[in-house]
């Protein structure tokens, strides 16, 4: 279980809320509220102030990598660091599966990054951090560049692993989105963040 | 030796080649006399005080105003490194860095060569320390500016890529290495090329200056090779103390990439 706990920062209003394991919630608010912040800073990107721990222990007591292997952050248009797609994954035989399952052909491996189309991107950085095997999925806009089939691939990719026990925070501007995937919501507002259940 | 002493008149010769330019300049509408004028005056005026103080030098030859001379010679060579950035680091650090480093680098490597290399006696004396110093300083600089202005400008740029890494359980020495690589690699070029290239395509001013004061060249030769192995080192030790400081600086503790600790972008270059 993530527990997020007065999570303060600079552009963030404070925010609190438990997340169950294999449970979504969806992120909402008009853009510039702080959404991004608030998974950057979940994520521990940015310096922050406040109470998170997963399953009980604190962010502070565990090594900052090793939490971000655990609560994996996906940027709404992820960076890539070397030239071909393959060289970003570390097993490419295991992800080949979800990479089939989300459109690509195999030889995707040998593509150079600078090829890829906005949407390939996301889809292939979401997979990316699946391959982690992450106990919760901070989502920025994982769909903001897809179309409607290949946001449906991204969903229900999702949402197996949600079955798994893995949980997710996703931020959303989709109102239909947030409902397929999530049963409670975030809803940054002026005054605080609200948490509804949908 | 069969050293030929220059006298004012051959200056004045000389000093003719200046003032054909100049008259050029006007005579063709040109508009360089101006800045030609200034930069020839600063010339002959920095050069005569250097020489009336390195006179007044090695005839005290004493440490304390050797070591102040040296001083002022880096925190110059720092204001340098500075005024090279684009992106500077914020606060105190964008002078501090590159100029402690330089100092360390600079100091150790020229004390190394007059203790157990050159050896003059004494070990301090200004007409060795002095010219050393100056050859590694230089050197040192241009690797420290080059390093550092590579660093800033590739985790600016970089950024994305780097925080994907970090986001998906890479180090900070992980997701930075692409960035200190590249940024150590433009630090030593200059100085690799310059090894490289040295004999075939110009004949190195010091290892010049000794063969014109009637030291033979291959004696000549062994004192360049000294002074590249001291310059090559200097540039080394120093751009990566450097290079190793900003990338330490600009992330933290738990590993985030602290862009916020660069000062704002330099409009005015």
């Amino acid at each position: 279980m993530l527990s997020v706990r007065d999570l303060r920062r600079p552009g963030l209003v404070s925010a609190s809320f438990d997340l169950a394991d294999g449970e979504c919630i969806a992120v909402q608010g008009r853009s510039g509220s702080g959404k991004t912040l608030l998974l950057r800073a979940i994520a521990d990107l940015d310096p922050s102030d406040g109470d998170v721990r997963l399953d009980g222990v604190s962010r502070d007591e565990m090594f900052t990598p090793l939490w971000r292997r655990r609560v994996t952050y996906v940027s709404t248009v992820p960076g890539w660091w070397a030239d071909a797609v393959g060289a970003h994954f570390h097993e490419w035989s295991a992800a080949l599966s979800l990479i089939e399952e989300l459109g690509f052909s195999a030889d995707c491996r040998t593509w150079p990054v600078q090829r890829l189309s906005t949407g390939e991107r996301q889809r292939l950085g979401v997979i990316r951090a699946l391959m982690l095997r992450p106990r919760v999925l901070l989502l920025d806009e994982p769909t903001s560049g897809l179309d409607v089939a290949a946001t449906a691939a991204v969903e229900s990719l999702v949402v197996l692993q949600l079955k798994t026990g893995t949980s997710c925070v996703w931020v959303s501007h989709d109102e239909s989105q947030a409902k397929r995937v999530a049963r409670r919501r975030l809803v940054f507002e002026e005054d605080g963040v609200r948490d509804v259940l949908l | 030796m069969n050293y030929i002493p220059i006298n004012l008149t051959d200056l004045a010769i000389a000093g003719s080649l200046v003032l054909l330019n100049g008259g050029l300049s006007l005579v063709l509408q040109l508009r360089l006399e101006k800045q030609l004028l200034i930069a020839t005056l600063r010339m002959i005026v920095q050069l005569l005080l250097v020489g009336l103080v390195l006179t007044k030098l090695f005839a005290l030859v004493s440490p304390l105003w050797t070591s102040l001379a040296a001083l002022a010679m880096i925190l110059f060579a720092g204001r340098e490194i500075m005024a090279r950035q684009e992106r500077r680091l914020a606060g105190l650090w964008s002078y501090g860095l590159g100029t402690t480093c330089m100092l360390i680098a600079a100091t150790l490597i020229t004390i190394f060569a007059l203790t157990t290399q050159v050896r003059p006696d004494p070990w301090y004396h200004p007409r060795y320390g002095l010219p050393l110093l100056g050859m590694i300083l230089g050197n040192t600089m241009t690797g420290i500016s080059l390093g550092l202005h590579t660093l800033t400008t590739v985790l600016v740029r970089e950024r994305d890529a780097i925080e994907a890494q970090l986001s998906l359980g890479a180090t900070r020495y992980e997701a930075l290495l692409p960035s200190t690589r590249a940024a150590m690699r433009s630090a030593l070029m200059p100085i690799v090329n310059a090894m490289a290239a040295t004999g075939l395509v110009a004949l190195p001013g010091m290892m010049t200056g000794q063969i014109i004061a009637g030291i033979e060249p291959v004696e000549a030769v062994r004192y360049q090779i000294l002074i590249m192995f001291l310059i090559a080192g200097g540039t080394g030790l120093g751009s990566l103390a450097a290079v190793m400081g900003g990338a330490h600086r600009l992330t933290d503790r738990r590993h985030r990439l602290r862009l916020d600790r660069l000062g704002p972008p330099d409009d005015a270059d």
